[in-house]
């Protein structure tokens, strides 16, 4: 089958590339079949792509060892929900996620524009077309993932342990998504500076793509947040890893283009912003790809460098300079219909929110990409840690959150100084009420900054509900209803407006997490003998024995081996157990031996976390099993070619020596003061992505009188 | 070859046969202009919405609501003559 799926990429780089063709001549000639026939030729792409995906994880679900993507990224025994993930493990099954996506997204905007932005739809097709073939060639030139062996093996190697993570099996999707995703408001920016067009058109038709892939990606990057806080066994949830900061960037300045892009459609103004914005986050998102593949960087997610470095590095430059010139030839068009009425509006918070936005971004990729510059101008390479990352985006983080408070209570042009003191009267008193408390009943005033941000949390949550409570009250004026018909109705026609003010809550939740854990953490490493007990933020833990668990472990992740531990943690009259434990995977390496590979391969750590809205108590265990190697060798010499079975007794004898007569293990422990509000603070901007992304009913018409204004106020009232 | 052969001929059958459709085609495709002023006067009811209730929550002072409001309806009304000068009907709607 796997020349049927190069056969899909084969026609699908000519169907992209006539996609791009017809479309620019239909849109300079004015011949309106061939935009048709253009728009056709994309959702023929996305045909072909799904067919090909289709192919490949039929080949992963069958084990066809065949294909060599099969061979290098699964094995008969991987479980199966991670054999389709297994896909986007590698290099070549990545490319295709990503093309499948943007061709899925570009046909989805497609069709829902095929009857408006006439001038437009065509040139945003052509950089869609374009994008996607740039894809498909670099899987037919490069990184075929239909490439077949000659001969192949009765096994493969399986999937890299550490992707054996539900998390991971959702985050790259996520992730490509939301890169994919901003590939829209780009394609169309493109079009509307070709055109000429730079009102909001372009905006308000592909605004719900961009919010939908800035929600993907947030999603994503938490998600690469939790897998690296439950499986890569050193307990925390960011390290500022030149990967992570590659996803983080484009989020960044996408957040800024959603807040920029309402004050173009409400003002005509930031036209140029906008435009910059949206180009500068396609390109972060093509550069967030790039990273993952290229290996310039070193980062515990990159897995493996690639070949396809130097292509990237063209498409990328290509983009920059043609958008950049595309902006400057088309200054003259994109000037401001009006000018800021004052500096106490929406707008003018929104353009501060959106410089510290830039400015994160700008010191994160100056962070990322320093050893790269070092080497540049020094000759040496050097990096920047996290403690400098931390230093310079603390302040920033704590200036955003402010003015995550500050942007919802103030009105659209102006706001007068009662009206201010109105709007920030309550909440002023809540931030000053939770400094009191935080200060007279907890030790939060150990860390300033931490302290500062939980009183920011409290500002933004004392806003937001001071907005959903006067919102409710002005709309029960109007109709009379009850407090929860009224909030309903509030949120059910102002999606946008109180779907962003709940995730501003999000936000500002998600930090007061980031702040907690942060400044509070405590961690004991530790090495420890069965009977041992040690204290670990006012925990008494005792390690009670070692365990060995052979055929499968409790993730699910097709461990045949186990080793680990039971703790017991006490608390005051709290009591529960812990089982952290590292999973052992075979080696394909016959040097190990055909019983050592069991115990010689890699091996991940299962970490055990006991879950808490104050805190999380969090444990890992690395058993020592050098004292096993004596009894290793041995049955490697005398079971050699004894049968499976035999084999399997064998393994079970040596690991349960190990249960009963363990050596002592290395033990971490962490507590993490506040840790789930992370995880909440996200599902919270989730949920108020989800409101504002979901589509408004068309508004009633009702009768009044009077010409035009008149039915300006019909239309109004009806709505 | 016979895979992409076939594949490319399923792909040519979709993509060309708005070439060879006699006529303009079946679907109806809106006068960009309308579709834009179209756009333009919701984004301006939105804007007039938002503003009330801004008014009603206390945000807007009762003379700058009256401002505001003023000037959202005039380019409201603008937005409106222009629909109708472009569908050739009368103010009334």
């Amino acid at each position: 089958m796997a020349f049927a799926g190069t056969a899909c990429l084969l026609v699908g780089i000519f169907t992209a590339l006539y996609a791009a063709v017809s479309s620019v001549v239909g849109a300079r000639t004015g011949r309106r079949e061939l935009v048709v026939s253009g728009r056709r030729a994309m959702y023929c792409l996305a045909a072909l792509l799904i067919a090909a995906t289709a192919i490949l994880q039929s080949a992963f679900l069958r084990s066809d060892f065949s294909f060599k993507l099969v061979a290098d990224g699964s094995s008969t025994d991987t479980p199966t929900f991670y054999k389709v993930t297994a896909m986007w493990a590698t290099q070549d099954g990545s490319l295709l996620l990503w093309a499948l996506l943007l061709s899925v997204f570009s046909s989805a905007v497609l069709f829902l524009t095929r009857r408006s932005l006439r001038d437009i739809a065509p040139w945003a097709t052509a950089v869609l077309g374009t994008v996607g073939a740039f894809f498909v060639l670099l899987m037919l030139g490069w990184e075929n993932p239909f490439t077949t062996l000659a001969v192949a093996p009765q096994e493969g190697a399986g999937l890299n342990p550490l992707l054996r993570h539900p998390a991971m099996m959702i985050h790259p999707p996520m992730l490509y998504t939301g890169y994919v995703g901003f590939a829209i408001p780009f394609a169309f920016a493109i079009g509307a500076l070709i055109t000429r067009h730079t009102g909001a058109d372009w905006i308000r038709a592909t605004r719900r793509f961009a919010l939908i892939a800035w929600t993907f990606l947030g999603t994503g990057i938490l998600l690469g947040a939790l897998w690296s806080y439950t499986e890569l066994g050193w307990g925390g949830y960011w390290a500022w890893d030149p990967v992570e900061n590659a996803s983080l960037m484009p989020w960044l300045t996408g957040t800024a283009f959603l807040h920029s892009i309402m004050v173009q459609e409400k003002r005509g103004m930031l036209k140029v912003w906008n435009v910059s914005l949206i180009i500068a986050t396609f390109v972060l998102a093509l550069m967030g790809t790039f990273l993952v593949r290229s290996g310039i960087l070193e980062s515990i997610h990159a897995f493996g460098a690639s070949t396809i470095g130097a292509q990237f590095l063209t498409f990328i430059v290509v983009v920059i300079v043609g958008s950049t010139a595309l902006v400057i030839s088309r200054l003259p068009y994109l000037r401001s219909e009006s000018r800021l009425d004052s500096l106490l509006s929406r707008e003018a918070f929104f353009l501060l929110n959106n410089l510290v936005l830039v400015l994160l971004c700008v010191f994160v990729f100056w962070g990322t990409f320093f050893p790269l510059i070092s080497e540049a101008i020094t000759g040496t390479e050097a990096s920047v840690g996290p403690p400098w990352f931390n230093a310079v985006t603390t302040p920033l983080a704590l200036v955003l959150v402010l003015l995550a408070g500050i942007g919802p209570a103030l009105a659209w042009r102006r706001i007068t100084p009662s009206g201010l003191r109105r709007a920030f009267r309550v909440p002023a008193a809540v931030t000053s009420l939770a400094l009191v408390a935080l200060v007279a009943l907890t030790n939060a005033e150990d860390s300033v900054l931490a302290l500062a941000m939980f009183c920011l949390t409290a500002f933004v949550l004392a806003v937001v509900g001071q907005e959903m409570v006067r919102g409710t009250a002005a709309r029960r004026v109007i109709t009379g209803d009850s407090w929860p018909r009224a909030a309903a109705g509030l949120l059910a026609r102002n999606r946008r407006r109180y779907g962003g003010f709940i995730a501003h809550a999000g936000i500002a939740v998600l930090f007061l997490g980031v702040a907690g854990s942060s400044a509070f953490l405590q961690q004991r490493d530790l090495r420890l003998s069965p009977g041992d007990t040690f204290r670990a933020g006012g925990y008494e833990l005792t390690y009670e024995r070692a365990t060995a668990r052979l055929g499968g472990d409790g993730a699910g992740t097709g461990a045949p081996i186990a080793f680990g531990a039971v703790l017991t943690a006490r608390k005051g009259s709290e009591s529960f157990t812990l089982h952290p434990s590292r999973n052992f995977y075979p080696t394909r390496d016959a040097s190990k031996g055909s019983i050592g590979r069991y115990f010689e391969g890699e091996a991940t750590s299962e970490v055990d976390v006991r879950w808490g809205l104050k805190r999380d108590l969090w444990t890992a265990v690395r058993p020592d099993i050098s004292q096993l190697e004596g009894p290793i060798q041995e049955a490697n010499r005398k079971f050699a070619d004894s049968s499976g079975d035999v084999q399997a007794v064998v393994i079970a004898a040596i690991a349960e020596r190990y249960r009963t007569d363990p050596p002592p293990a290395a033990f971490r422990s962490i507590v993490s003061p506040l840790v789930s509000w992370i995880w909440i603070g996200g599902g919270i901007i989730l949920l108020g992505a989800l409101i504002a992304a979901w589509p408004t009913p068309e508004a009633r018409v009702r009768r009044v009188r009077s010409l035009y204004r008149a039915r300006v106020g019909r239309e109004l009232s009806g709505a | 070859m016979l895979a992409a052969i076939v594949l490319a001929v399923l792909v040519a059958l979709v993509v060309l046969r708005p070439l060879v459709e006699s006529g303009p085609g079946r679907e109806v495709v809106e006068d960009a202009r309308r579709a834009e002023l179209e756009a333009a006067k919701e984004a301006k009811y939105r804007e007039i919405r938002d503003a009330e209730l801004d008014r009603g929550m206390g945000k807007l002072s009762a003379e700058d609501h009256r401002t505001t409001d003023r000037e959202l309806r005039e380019e409201a009304i603008e937005i409106l003559r222009e629909l109708d000068a472009l569908e050739g009907r009368s103010p009334g709607g």
